[in-house]
C-alpha cells in the first residue's frame, strides 16, 4: 500500500544521501521524494512517497528515526493529510491547437507560465490524478517536456468545535 | 590558547579516557601522528594493514566494554578498515575510527589518494562525520564518542582533511552532547513489562534466549538473577556467549545452525520466548515461518528496528537490557513462588532428555588422526581457571569453539557474528592484549582465516602482545568443504588449501613461537607449553581434515530439524579417509 511520510532533517550536507542510502541498501521503495528547507532554516522537510505492507512500512519508519541526522518522523497514512503535487508541462501548440490548449488549462485550473508561437508551457497543481488526467489531455497535442516534483503533504489538524474556531477568530 | 588540529585531537581522546590507538600513518595524517609521537598518554600501536587496526579496536571494545579507537589515512588506508567497520557495525561494536582526508580545498578533485570517506563508510557506520573546521573538531569528536558507545553501540567515522588537522583554534571540550535527532531509550514500558512479567508467570515451556546485547549492556547478573529466581533454561546466541555462565544447570549452550541440540528443541517447542539483547538472525530463526511455533514471543532490545524485523513480536519492549531486566526482576520476585517450579517440571525433564539423547559429540581414537573438538575442549580445560580471553575467526573452527569453550563471564569472547569475517581473530584478540597486558588471551583459528591476518604478527611481536593462536589445521576452508560435502556432493570447488604455509616456520620468521602437536597424545603437553610461553605463539594443530560441525540445520530449514551426524553416504565416501594423516591430503583428494 501506498503511504506518504514526512521527515524533518538536519539542513546539512549528505543528509539525503544517508536518506536515500537507506532506502536502496535495504531494498525499500521510493516512488518520490521532495526536500526543501522548512521555517527553521537548520532544518529540511522531506516528503517521501513509498510502498510496502504494514512490516515494511514500520521498518521504513523506525530505519529513518533511527538515522541520527532525522529529527521527526511522521507516517501522514496514520493521519487525515492533504498532498499536491506540481507538474509543469510544455506542449507543442498548432494553430488550431492553441485554442485547446487553453481550454484544457482552464478547465484544469492550471496556468500558462511561458509562451512561444509554438509551446505553451503549463503549471498544474493537484493530486497525482489530476496531474494524469491533464496529462492524458494534452498528449494528443504533443508533450514536449515534462517534470514533476514529486508529492508534498501536510496533516490536516484535528476539526475543533464551532465555539472553539469562532474565539479564535475573534482573537486574531 | 589555541591549538592546531592534530593538537586538539589528543586532547579529546585523552578527555574521553583513551588509552590505545591502533594505527597506520599516510600522508594526511602526518600531523596527527607527529603530534601523538610527541606524548606519552596515549599508546600508538602500529598495525601492518589498516583491517588488522580496525579490528583490534574491535577487540579492544568488546574486552574492555569501551569504544576502540583506530585511525587511519585517506584514500586506500579508509578501504582498508572499511571491512573492519562493517564487522562493528553488524554486531554493535562501539568503535570510533578517524579517518586523514586530502586537504578540503583538494576534496572533490581526484587528488592523490583520495577517496569519499564519508560516502564510503555510510552503509557500515553509525553515523560519520567530515569536519570542514578546526573550530568544529573537538565538539565533533565528543559526538562521535557518544555515538559510538550510547543506544545500540557502533562504529562512528570521523573524517578529518589535512588542513583541519595543521589548522589553529580555541579547544574546548564539551561537557554534554545533545543531538536533537538521537535519544535512545533505555527505560523500558512499564505496562510492557508488567505484561511481560505475567506472561513469565503463566509459562510452562519458557525460554530465555539471550545476544550480545546483554553483554554490552552490563546485565549478566540481572539475567542471571531472572533466571534462577524463575529456573528458566537460557539459550545463548554467538555473539551472547559469556552472557550467562557456559556451565551453569540452566544453560543450554548455543542455539542456531550450529546450536545444541537441546537448545534449538527448546526454542522450537518453546510456549514463550523471551529474547534479551538479540536480533533474530536469520542464523538463529532458520526458517522464518515455521519459528517457534506455539511461543509467544516478548522482545527486549534498545534499537527499535531489531524489534518486529524478521519475526512477529507479542510484547516488545524497548529499552536497554540491564534497566529494563532490573523492573522485570523486581515485579517478579514479589509475585515468583514455588508454584512456577512445579508447572515447569515436565518442560525440564523434556530438556533433560533431549541433553541426554544428543549431547554434543564426536569420536577421538587414541591413536588417530586429531580431532578439532578434542582440541578446543583440552585448551578450555586447561585454561578455565586462568579466565582467559578467547577470540575466534570464522568457519568450522569458530562453532567447535563456541560449542566447547564454555565461557564463565562476559567480555570474554571475541568472534565476528553478523558479518563473518574471516581474519578477525587475531587481530581482536590482540586488541584485548592490548587492554589487558597480563591476562591470557587465546585465539582458536583455521589454517584459512589466520592467513587473512597473518602480517598482524610483525604487530604483535614488536608490541609484546603475546596471543596463542592454536590453529585447527585442516587443508581446507573448512565449512565451504563441509557444505560441498552436504550440499554439493563433495566437489571441493576452491576449498582445498594445501597444508602450505609451514606455520611453524613462519611464526619463526616473525620471531615468534612455533610449535606443532604431531599427534594426539602431545596434544596436553605443546598446549601447556605454549601457555607458559611470555611471546606470542602459533600452535599448529593438523586436523582430521573431513570432520564436520553438528548439529547443523541447514540453511533455511526448521530448528528442530537438525542433521545430527554425517549422512551414510558420506561416512561411507569417508571412512577410506579415516586414518588419512594430514601430510597425505594429497593422495585423498586425488583418490
Amino acid at each position: 500500500m501506498e503511504h506518504i511520510i514526512s521527515v524533518t532533517v538536519e539542513n546539512k550536507f549528505g543528509v539525503l544521501s544517508r536518506v536515500a542510502g537507506l532506502f536502496s541498501g535495504r531494498g525499500f521503495n521510493i516512488e518520490s521524494l521532495s526536500v526543501a528547507p522548512t521555517l527553521d532554516p537548520s532544518m529540511s522537510q522531506m516528503t517521501i512517497v513509498t510502498s510496502g505492507d504494514e512490516r515494511i512500512i514500520e521498518q521504513i519508519v523506525k530505519q529513518l528515526n533511527k538515522l541520527i541526522d532525522v529529527i521527526k518522523v511522521v507516517d501522514l497514512n496514520e493521519t487525515e493529510f492533504v498532498s499536491r503535487e506540481t507538474a509543469i508541462i510544455k506542449v507543442h501548440t498548432k494553430d488550431a491547437d492553441r485554442a485547446e490548449a487553453l481550454r484544457i488549462v482552464d478547465i484544469f485550473r492550471a496556468n500558462v507560465i511561458d509562451s512561444t508561437p509554438s509551446t505553451y508551457t503549463i503549471e498544474v497543481s493537484g493530486d497525482p490524478k489530476k496531474i494524469e488526467a491533464i496529462i492524458n489531455l494534452l498528449q494528443p497535442l504533443g508533450i514536449k517536456d515534462l517534470v514533476r516534483t514529486g508529492r508534498v503533504a501536510v496533516a490536516r489538524e484535528p476539526v475543533r468545535p464551532v465555539a472553539m474556531q469562532a474565539k479564535k477568530v475573534a482573537r486574531d | 590558547m589555541k591549538l592546531t588540529g592534530a593538537e586538539i585531537f589528543i586532547e579529546c581522546l585523552k578527555r574521553e579516557g583513551v588509552k590505545t590507538v591502533f594505527a597506520l600513518p599516510g600522508g594526511v595524517v602526518l600531523k596527527i601522528f607527529d603530534t601523538l609521537h610527541q606524548q606519552k598518554d596515549i599508546e600508538v600501536i602500529l598495525t601492518r594493514h589498516e583491517q588488522g587496526a580496525g579490528h583490534m579496536a574491535e577487540g579492544y571494545a568488546k574486552a574492555t566494554g569501551k569504544a576502540g579507537v583506530c585511525l587511519v589515512t585517506s584514500g586506500p588506508g579508509m578501504t582498508n578498515v572499511i571491512t573492519a567497520l562493517a564487522d562493528a557495525y553488524m554486531d554493535s561494536v562501539p568503535l570510533v575510527c578517524f579517518s586523514g582526508q586530502v586537504p578540503t580545498s583538494f576534496i572533490g578533485n581526484d587528488a592523490f589518494q583520495e577517496a569519499d570517506n564519508v560516502g564510503l563508510s555510510r552503509p557500515c557506520t553509525k553515523h560519520n562525520f567530515l569536519v570542514k573546521d578546526v573550530n568544529d573538531l573537538a565538539a565533533t569528536i565528543k559526538e562521535a564518542f557518544y555515538i559510538a558507545t550510547t543506544g545500540r553501540p557502533g562504529p562512528v567515522l570521523v573524517d578529518i582533511p589535512k588542513d583541519v588537522s595543521m589548522a589553529k583554534a580555541e579547544f574546548t571540550y564539551p561537557n554534554s552532547v545533545s543531538i536533537r535527532g538521537y535519544n535512545p531509550t533505555y527505560e523500558g514500558n512499564k505496562w510492557q513489562i508488567k505484561q511481560a512479567a505475567e506472561a513469565i508467570m503463566k509459562a510452562k515451556k519458557p525460554i530465555l534466549y539471550v545476544g550480545g546485547g546483554v553483554i554490552f549492556s552490563g546485565a549478566s547478573q540481572e539475567l542471571l538473577e531472572l533466571a534462577e529466581m524463575t529456573q528458566i533454561p537460557v539459550d545463548m546466541t554467538l555473539m551472547g556467549l559469556g552472557a550467562f555462565p557456559g556451565e551453569h544447570l540452566l544453560s543450554l549452550g548455543m542455539l542456531g545452525m550450529h546450536g545444541t541440540y537441546q537448545a534449538n528443541m527448546a526454542m522450537h517447542y518453546s510456549d514463550l520466548v523471551i529474547a534479551i539483547g538479540a536480533r533474530f538472525d536469520d542464523r538463529v530463526t532458520g526458517k522464518v515461518s515455521e519459528f517457534c511455533p506455539y511461543a509467544k514471543v516478548i522482545h527486549v532490545d534498545i534499537d527499535p528496528t531489531s524489534i518486529r524485523k524478521n519475526i512477529h513480536v507479542d510484547i516488545p519492549i524497548v529499552g536497554d537490557c540491564k534497566t529494563v531486566l532490573r523492573e522485570l526482576n523486581q515485579i517478579l520476585r514479589a509475585t515468583v513462588n514455588g508454584e512456577q517450579k512445579d508447572l515447569r517440571k515436565p518442560w525440564w525433564d523434556q530438556i533433560r532428555e533431549w541433553q541426554q539423547a544428543h549431547p554434543l559429540t564426536y569420536h577421538q581414537e587414541k591413536d588417530g588422526p586429531i580431532k578439532p573438538q578434542q582440541v578446543v575442549k583440552r585448551l578450555y580445560e586447561l585454561t578455565k581457571d586462568r579466565d582467559p580471553i578467547v577470540s575466534t575467526d570464522v568457519g568450522q573452527h569458530q562453532m567447535w569453539a563456541a560449542q566447547y569453550f564454555k565461557l564463565a563471564k562476559p567480555n570474554r569472547w571475541l568472534t565476528s557474528g553478523g558479518l563473518g569475517t574471516m581474519g578477525f581473530g587475531f587481530p581482536a584478540a590482540m586488541g584485548a592484549q592490548a587492554a589487558f597486558r597480563d591476562r591470557l588471551v587465546l585465539c582458536i583459528a583455521g589454517d584459512g582465516s589466520i592467513q587473512m591476518n597473518m602480517q598482524e604478527m610483525a604487530t604483535a611481536v614488536v608490541n609484546k602482545l603475546p596471543v596463542k593462536i592454536i590453529i585447527l589445521n585442516n587443508g581446507f576452508h573448512g565449512m565451504v568443504r563441509q557444505w560441498q560435502d552436504l550440499f554439493y556432493e563433495g566437489r571441493y570447488a576452491s576449498s582445498y588449501l594445501d597444508t602450505t604455509p609451514d606455520f611453524v616456520k613462519l611464526a619463526d620468521a616473525y620471531g615468534a613461537v612455533g610449535l606443532r602437536v604431531k599427534k594426539v597424545g602431545d596434544l596436553d603437553a605443546v598446549l601447556k607449553e605454549a601457555l607458559a610461553t611470555d611471546k606470542p605463539v602459533i600452535v599448529d594443530v593438523p586436523t582430521y581434515p573431513y570432520e564436520n560441525c553438528y548439529p547443523m540445520i541447514p540453511a533455511g530449514g526448521c530448528n528442530h530439524e537438525m542433521i545430527l551426524e554425517d549422512p551414510p553416504e558420506l561416512k561411507k565416501k569417508q571412512s577410506g579417509a579415516a586414518k588419512v594423516t594430514p601430510e597425505d591430503k594429497d593422495t585423498v583428494l586425488t583418490a
